[in-house]
């Protein structure tokens, strides 16, 4: 029942005060950074906020989102463009890995007080985007908005409209950064909720290497949203390695767009890590559109409660000789529901297309829910593509095995939900990251003291 | 040590154990054979505490108390070790650090201290040379990627570690090569003492010219068929199974008249 009154509050009058604040944030934006960034943009905004205007929040008959509900952002009149609350240097403490370059923000706009940048090879930009659209706004040309389409999402249509500030991380030829780059944003939330639309963008020339962690956090209770579009070029032969880690608090709201370019023999690599908010979709769309690309697109989430997590994948091989990995596991308890939904696009002409797609999914308890959704779309004869998804229970068998060896139930049951996992831990390459989502997983898990012993 | 009293088990609605009586008591060692379907895995894992086994009928003694209300850890912590037939794989669990758990898990139920990561390192790698084990298979994880035989020789190696008193080897032999069946066997043969016990079943009577039983016991149908010793076993490897199921059978019909 309450999805029907969901689906006709989005479209009773309460439609417009809610399409009024958004006008009024995009005006607000328009305003501040008038002078600061070039004409073309200020005009693509209007170009999005229009398309926003035109599109609206999807409801739940549209196919894309037919399994998310997300009318409790879309009845929500966020509060745009308000001042950055300060955040403490120990609330940003947890966030920050040794050794790496930081580039903090805060509801959406860089924190230069916080953020820590270390020495950088030469030519190599870390920083912040709305500095280089006032200052070196030539050098963005033709980079902005060339990949996340706002045409047909509106979330996109909205960050493009109303975004403030995000990262921009950019490696020029050849160029190794051999420390990785921690890209941290935190909500904070104050009062009434508010809304913040980060936009990044990451550019790796050819044959660069670089590291890159994305994450997202909360300073306090309360409800927002983060609405974020990363924009990623891998170009010839540049290798990238993308860290996620989803860990806001779950009063918030979480709907990302991220956007990979690859060309030729690049070599892209993400996981993506997902446990905080109360309501997460995370769109991973990447286009392989250059000859030998391989890209891996992993990821775990872990969610209990009431909490939603959907990630909804399309990889498009455009070129031949390309290889894409996907593996996404999730464990779900309480009432917890997961979304994944896996389209593989080949096109015409990219043969030996070698693509994989596996979703795998552990349900701790009986209310849990699972959709998972594997789509194939192929127009190339010489392919392999194979896809998996299943949704289970913990093996009974396992577990009596644990028992049988003196491990109590509760342990075994929290040893083995670790095994699960161990497989996407294991591949994380950056130690901080890696020990970050284990202690994660101590914490959660019943008896983790005794998985922190054994593994 | 361990007594088994007139056992009846369904599984499934199914009845698979109709009536086994078993006495085994310290230092002995008791084969029990018989072919595919008869039970002895049933059996095995009943002794351990398997949730999905239903005892319709009769008792398990272990140290002279009923085994019913008892999980199959609290099982593990009074000295009770079966080794699977199908080790399970636990990727991403160290098979060193997973058992240095087990072992203070057990530890600290017997009122002793845990042991320190020192300590315990000392102590694996003692029991380590009793099965002749790579130390690269102790930084693995639990059985993972491990062969067949790697597998059965890391559940010797588990129960040298944690030093039951009562150990059931659930076909430990199946489809092992002779070299790694004599690793298997001598690892046993020197975990024997007078304070331990085995109950070793198994489907083939080449690991019994390894492990001396002092009894062997047919299984056929869920029952015991035959009680013997050791020649029991040779016996069994020159006629097969069919003499005693048929024999049974016969007998069974004829107490029906």
């Amino acid at each position: 029942m309450s999805a029907a009154i969901a689906a006709s509050a989005t479209e009773s009058p309460a439609r417009a005060t809610v399409q009024d604040v958004y006008r009024l944030g995009f005006e607000g934006v328009v305003r501040r950074r008038e002078g600061r960034e070039p004409r073309s943009l200020t005009a693509l905004r209007a170009q999005a906020f229009e398309r926003f205007s035109h599109i609206g929040f999807p409801g739940k008959r549209d196919e894309e989102w037919r399994f998310t509900d997300i009318s409790p952002i879309a009845r929500s009149g966020f509060r745009l463009g308000a001042e950055t609350p300060s955040v403490s240097a120990e609330a940003i403490e947890k966030y920050r890995y040794s050794g790496t370059h930081e580039l903090v923000f805060i509801n959406g706009r860089f924190s230069a007080e916080h953020s820590q940048i270390e020495a950088l090879p030469e030519g190599v930009v870390v920083g912040s985007l709305a500095d280089a659209l006032a200052n070196t706004p030539e050098r963005l040309e033709g980079h902005l908005a060339r990949h996340a389409k706002f045409e047909i999402h509106p979330f996109v249509a909205l960050n493009t409209a109303l975004f403030e500030d995000g990262a921009l991380i950019r490696v020029p030829k050849g160029v190794i950064v051999d420390r990785p780059i921690n890209i941290i944003h935190v909500g904070r939330p104050e009062g009434e909720a508010f809304a913040c639309f980060p936009r990044h963008m990451l550019i790796a020339e050819e044959s660069s290497q670089v590291t890159v962690v994305e994450q997202y956090g909360s300073v306090g209770e309360g409800a927002y949203l983060t609405c974020p579009v990363i924009e990623v070029s891998t170009e010839d032969n540049a290798v990238i390695d993308h860290y996620k880690l989803q860990r806001e608090s779950t009063d918030a709201f979480h709907v990302s767009t991220f956007q990979l370019h690859q060309l030729r023999d690049s070599n892209f690599s993400s996981h993506s890590i997902s446990w905080g908010g109360g309501l997460v979709r995370n769109d991973v769309n990447a286009i392989l559109a250059g000859e030998g690309c391989e890209s891996t697109l992993n990821g775990l989430y872990m969610v209990e409660g009431s909490q939603l997590v959907d990630n909804h994948m399309r990889v498009e091989h455009k070129a031949a000789h390309c290889d894409s990995h996907e593996l996404f596991k999730g464990i779900l308890e309480g009432r917890a529901r997961a979304v994944f939904n896996g389209r593989i696009y080949v096109h015409k002409g990219a043969q030996k297309t070698d693509a994989k797609q596996t979703n795998r999914n552990l349900l701790l308890s009986p209310t849990a829910l699972c959709n998972s959704h594997p789509q194939l779309e192929i127009f190339a004869d010489d392919v392999k593509c194979t896809h998996g998804s299943t949704v289970g229970q913990l093996d009974e068998t396992a577990v009596f095995y644990l028992r049988s060896r003196g491990i109590g139930e509760e342990a075994a049951k929290s040893l083995l939900t670790y095994a699960f996992a161990a497989d996407i831990v294991g591949r994380i390459k950056v130690p901080e990251v890696r020990r970050d989502l284990e202690e994660f997983l101590f914490r959660r898990l019943p008896r983790g003291e005794v998985v922190r012993q054994a593994v | 040590m361990l007594e088994i009293k007139n056992l009846h088990v369904s599984v499934e609605g199914q009845n698979i154990l109709r009536g086994v009586n078993l006495t085994v008591s310290p230092g002995e060692v008791h084969a029990i054979m018989g072919p595919n379907g008869s039970g002895k895995s049933t059996l095995a894992q009943v002794m351990a505490g398997k949730d999905e086994y239903e005892v319709t009928e009769g008792q398990i003694f272990y140290k002279g108390e009923d085994l019913a209300e008892a999980a199959p850890e609290e099982r593990a912590r009074e000295g009770l070790f079966l080794a699977f037939q199908y080790p399970v794989e636990i990727p991403g669990v160290s098979n060193v650090y997973f058992l240095k758990a087990a072992l203070n898990a057990i530890r600290k139920h017997r009122g002793q201290e845990e042991m320190d990561a020192m300590d315990f390192l000392t102590y694996v790698r003692d029991k380590m040379k009793i099965v002749k084990m790579d130390e690269t298979l102790l930084n693995r994880p639990v059985n993972e990627g491990f062969s067949g035989g790697e597998k059965k020789r890391n559940e010797i190696f588990h129960m040298a570690v944690l030093d039951p008193t009562l150990a059931v080897l659930d076909e430990t032999d199946s489809g092992l090569d002779i070299d790694a069946l004599k690793i298997v066997a001598d690892g046993v043969n020197s975990l024997r003492s007078e304070k331990r016990a085995f109950v070793v079943i198994t489907h083939y009577q080449r690991l019994l010219n390894y492990i001396v039983p002092d009894f062997v016991h047919v299984l056929v149908d869920g029952k015991i068929v035959r009680s013997g010793g050791k020649e029991l076993a040779h016996e069994l490897e020159e006629k097969g199974y069919a003499w005693l199921e048929e024999g049974r059978a016969a007998g069974a019909s004829a107490a029906t008249v």
